[in-house]
């Protein structure tokens, strides 16, 4: 198990595996995606109360989603760079950052733009919306704090300490529609129960969540190349990719 | 089909500026990353490049003079 | 595992705890001004403080909405099914805004424990159906308290 964790840490190991992998991630997550969202937006029933400005969940949710598991993500490799000082915890974390920054944007843009025709307001400072605000500047906030430190190897245990320690707000974003009173309704997917919502509208949304995970791998990957070739610049085997174009 | 005309479609009974704003924003970001992603990968091997062949360059000018030499000087890479 | 990791580990989790417990217990502090509104049950046990900027939330009753034939002037009750507080507010209503839907209000509360409102929002639960289905739902529901109460009727003879 450990050979296999230290293989895993070896950044020629995941570019030669992670080139085989990326058109399938692509594809099936821009197929996926594709599905989803022309199924929410054209097929799918109308909501009885919103009407269709509902249709917006289809990708409200998934970048909100996504925006937390990225960060979760990166904590975890966060641990693994001060604990094991893996090259690649590092790399992931520097690479998908930018991605989390992203798709919290897109969460928060998705969800105020709904919030003006359903509740009367582009924005509230609830709970779950103040703390999902917190979440995009802890994105901003490990990006500018790589971009001041030039040392790598300090560059990464700072980026990793400011990671963990933004970890906390995660349950807050999770739990902060059952904890406090919020405009923000509480989550219609519960690991536990049936999803408040009939199949005609679950299963688009999920086909939607699922695609962008799939094209979040593809994001990870190629920057994570990208990172990597950079970093690895005066290895023989980056040399002989860049003049051969193979691993 | 929830619409009965493509005009219903795109109105979304009133709701339709704000739907497809959303959806608008979503893709572009997420095409100006995916695009941005793919480009920096390609500059980054292009600038490798670059270098690589520089470094090639150089050592090979350096390496000129001594093929004059008599002894046999074997180049090695060292890395 | 190394020992040096193992040490590593240990001090990285800890350090993780301690702030988990510093920010749970500052959040715990702050409960009051991280929720977003008062529930009529406070307000009328009089938890919340009158003239001063707040926000009321619950359920509008049923058949309280009473609207003011000249003006924008709307009146209802807020209610969470033990209490209800009476609402006044002028100006347009958010289109979710119905009888038996969640609103959000910010204003005051006044003297004689009405709260004027200067904003109404809607807020809306995590259900999501297609409207055929509320409907047979609400004819559902409907039918059944009405074979209820006439179950009921020969009871009470």
């Amino acid at each position: 198990m450990w050979q296999f964790f230290h293989k895993l840490g070896s950044p020629k190991w995941f570019f030669g595996i992670s080139t085989r992998f990326m058109p399938w991630l692509l594809m099936s997550g821009i197929l996926l995606l594709m599905a989803g969202v022309v199924w929410g937006l054209a097929f799918a029933p109308k909501d009885y109360l919103q009407g269709n400005s509902y249709r917006i969940i289809f990708i409200h949710v998934p970048t909100a989603f996504m925006a937390q598991s990225v960060y979760i993500m990166m904590a975890s490799a966060a641990l693994v760079t001060l604990v094991w000082r893996m090259k690649l915890a590092d790399v992931f974390v520097k690479a998908v950052t930018p991605v989390g920054l992203v798709l919290t944007f897109l969460a928060l843009f998705t969800g105020a733009v709904w919030g003006k025709p359903t509740w009367g307001t582009w924005w509230i400072w609830d709970a779950r919306l103040t703390s999902m605000l917190i979440l995009l500047f802890l994105y901003g906030g490990v990006i500018a704090l790589d971009r001041a430190i030039n040392d790598e190897k300090s560059a990464a245990r700072a980026v990793a300490v400011l990671v963990l320690v933004g970890v906390v707000n995660i349950p807050i974003i999770k739990y902060s529609v059952e904890w406090w009173n919020t405009l923000h309704q509480p989550a219609t997917f519960k690991l536990t129960e049936k999803p408040s919502m009939p199949a005609e509208m679950w299963v688009p949304l999920l086909l939607s969540v699922l695609g962008l995970y799939l094209i979040f791998g593809w994001l990870a990957c190629i920057r994570m190349q990208t990172e990597i070739l950079s970093r690895e610049q005066r290895t023989r085997w980056v040399k002989e990719f860049v003049m051969k174009g193979k691993v | 089909m929830a619409f009965d005309s493509f005009a219903a479609f795109v109105s979304m009974e009133g709701h339709g500026p704000y739907v497809w704003a959303c959806y608008a924003v979503f893709f572009v970001l997420m095409i100006v990353l995916m695009a941005g992603s793919v480009r920096s990968r390609d500059a980054t091997i292009e600038s490798c490049r670059r270098r690589y062949e520089l470094q090639a360059e150089k050592s090979t000018v350096a390496a000129a003079p001594t093929t004059s030499a008599s002894f046999a000087r074997v180049n090695v890479s060292q890395d | 595992m190394h020992p040096i990791r193992k040490k590593r580990l240990t001090i990285v989790l800890f350090l993780l705890v301690g702030l988990s417990v510093a920010v749970g217990l500052t959040a715990y502090a702050l409960r009051q001004n991280i929720n977003l509104f008062y529930d009529p049950s406070q307000i009328s046990a009089g938890e919340a403080p009158v003239d001063v900027r707040i926000r009321a939330g619950g359920m509008v009753e049923e058949g309280s909405v009473v609207r003011d034939p000249e003006s924008l002037k709307v009146e209802f009750l807020v209610t969470d099914y033990s209490a209800s507080v009476p609402v006044e507010y002028v100006g347009i209503l958010p289109d979710l805004f119905a009888e038996g839907q969640g609103i959000v209000a910010m204003g005051r509360l006044n003297n004689e424990g009405r709260f004027v409102a200067d904003q109404v929002l809607a807020k809306h639960d995590e259900n999501y159906m297609p409207p055929e289905v509320a409907g047979a739902l609400e004819k559902a529901s409907q039918a059944e308290t009405k074979s209820a109460a006439e179950n009921a009727k020969p009871a009470t003879y």
